[in-house]
């Protein structure tokens, strides 16, 4: 469990973000949506420890990241598993050594027992027999899967993604959604995911927090965002024609 | 006030290279394939550049005697001093701003545009530490490349004054040997080192810090080549004014 207390964020003189509170929860897929420029990001680097925020509180657990020293600090991001929009794989590195490096970072394994775990994380994603291949070789949609991997090898208690879905056809984008979402239950873990898309919202939406101009407006279900009266959730939802749609059979219906 | 600014993260960045060491078995790994892509992968242009530039120093000499009292030892002499205070340390280490610096700030520069040292740090590595510390390490092996190109500089300069016709072998050795001060040497890899140290750090600092897309990364190459010959040429003018003058 993430849980964050009035976080305030500026960049340069602009106010990013505006006193955020929020838990997010374990086990769970946990969502911040909201338009381009509401703070998603700004939140998530401000999670994950690359922004320090000017005010408030981040707390893993009842660890709060202000209070930890340098040791500590280290420790929690072994802990923490984190999936780029652009999957930020070494170039210089095959996919085996991608995926096999937070293990030689952070562990005393054997390469045996190294590149066993490796295979067995590419074959939770769906990836085998492209060890060898470097991250130019491969699809966009294989970079995600490989980067999940690498985010998952060393069984991290917390895992962030950033727009996991960016780029991606709607087919593989939904296969990325349901991976992220089979694997956070399977190991338990709180995962963070910052997105825009709708179908994800719907997909794998167990908690939604929703930001706009660096504030949080609301948070709920993936059930509970369609019953909303929230003007400023409404209009985020219901901006494309075909939800739209649906929106009006449903109502026919009733 | 920016370039005060930028100063002071520079030296920031220097102290972080050396803080929360990377673990040593990758470490090593990382070293040698620094000295790989740095050092060997520079010995082509390194040793076609000073052989052609050695013989060209041999003739421009040769050919500017025009005195019958100056001894024809001059060439000889002239290439020798040209090529180890000035050319193979200086003018080398200017076209390795070029290359190695260049390579240095795009690679770095792609990292962060990607994401790819955001990666490094949200697993906790110190990335400053696992991108820059080989790179630094690896052009200790840099007065190896100088040492070569002063060979190679004078041998070009024999060819071209012997075979040119410009000098007999006898008059040329004798001149290499004419008034030899050892410490002329060693004023050359003490230069060398400083340069090597400018050549790690400057376009990595380039490429570190640049912010934006490809674009900004070609900017940043451009600016690590001017800003890391700026200070190889300063550098070299304090260096010449405390150890020679």
């Amino acid at each position: 469990m993430i849980r964050v207390e009035n976080i305030k964020k500026k960049l340069g003189s602009e106010d990013i973000l505006k006193g955020i509170s929020t838990v997010f929860e374990k086990g769970k897929t946990n969502l911040i949506i909201g338009q381009s420029g509401s703070g998603k990001t700004v939140l998530l680097k401000c999670l994950i420890g690359l922004f320090e925020p000017e005010e408030g509180r981040v707390y893993f657990e009842d660890r709060a990241i202000q209070d930890m020293n340098e040791d500590e600090h280290r420790t929690l991001r072994e802990e923490i598993g984190m999936l780029f929009q652009g999957g930020a794989l070494f170039d210089s590195m095959n996919i085996e050594e991608n995926v096999m490096f937070p293990l030689r970072m952070f562990t005393k394994q054997k390469k045996s027992e190294m590149l066993g775990r490796v295979n067995e994380v590419l074959k939770r994603v769906n990836l085998e027999n492209i060890n060898k291949k470097y991250p130019a070789e491969i699809s966009g949609g294989m970079q995600k899967r490989v980067s999940i991997a690498r985010a998952i090898v060393n069984n991290p208690k917390y895992l962030f993604c950033d727009e996991p879905n960016s780029g991606l056809d709607p087919k593989t984008a939904i296969v990325i959604d349901n991976l992220i979402q089979e694997i956070t239950h399977e190991y338990n873990i709180t995962t963070v995911v910052v997105s825009h898309d709708m179908n994800s919202v719907m997909e794998i939406g167990e908690k939604i927090v929703f930001l706009k101009n660096g504030l949080l407006v609301w948070q709920g279900t993936n059930n509970e965002i369609f019953k909303t009266d929230n003007i400023d959730v409404t209009s985020f939802v219901y901006s494309s024609d075909l939800f739209k749609k649906i929106r009006d059979i449903q109502i026919k219906e009733q | 006030m920016k370039y005060l600014e930028d100063i002071g993260s520079y030296f920031l960045m220097i102290k972080k290279v050396f803080s929360s060491p990377t673990k040593t078995s990758v470490l090593k790994e990382l070293i040698f394939k620094e000295i790989d892509d740095l050092i060997i992968g520079s010995l082509g242009i390194v040793a076609f550049i000073s052989f052609f530039v050695g013989g060209v120093v041999a003739i421009q000499t040769a050919l500017n005697i025009d005195n019958p009292l100056i001894p024809e030892y001059l060439v000889g002499f002239a290439t020798r001093q040209s090529i180890i205070l000035e050319f193979a340390p200086t003018f080398i280490s200017i076209i390795m701003a070029g290359k190695v610096g260049s390579f240095i700030t795009s690679s770095i520069g792609s990292m962060r545009v990607t994401e790819q040292i955001d990666a490094l740090e949200v697993m906790g590595i110190n990335s400053l530490n696992y991108l820059i510390f080989p790179k630094i390490i690896a052009l200790l092996f840099y007065p190896f490349v100088i040492a070569f190109a002063m060979f190679l500089g004078i041998l070009g300069g024999w060819v071209a004054g012997v075979y040119g016709g410009f000098s007999t072998s006898d008059a040329f050795i004798q001149g290499l040997q004419k008034d030899f001060i050892p410490f002329h040497i060693i004023y050359a890899f003490i230069k060398t080192f400083v340069f090597a140290f400018i050549l790690a750090t400057v376009p990595s600092w380039q490429g570190y810090y640049m912010k934006g897309g490809a674009l900004e990364v070609g900017k940043a190459s451009t600016n690590s080549f001017v800003w890391t010959s700026v200070l190889i040429i300063l550098s070299n003018y304090i260096i010449t004014q405390l150890l020679l003058s």
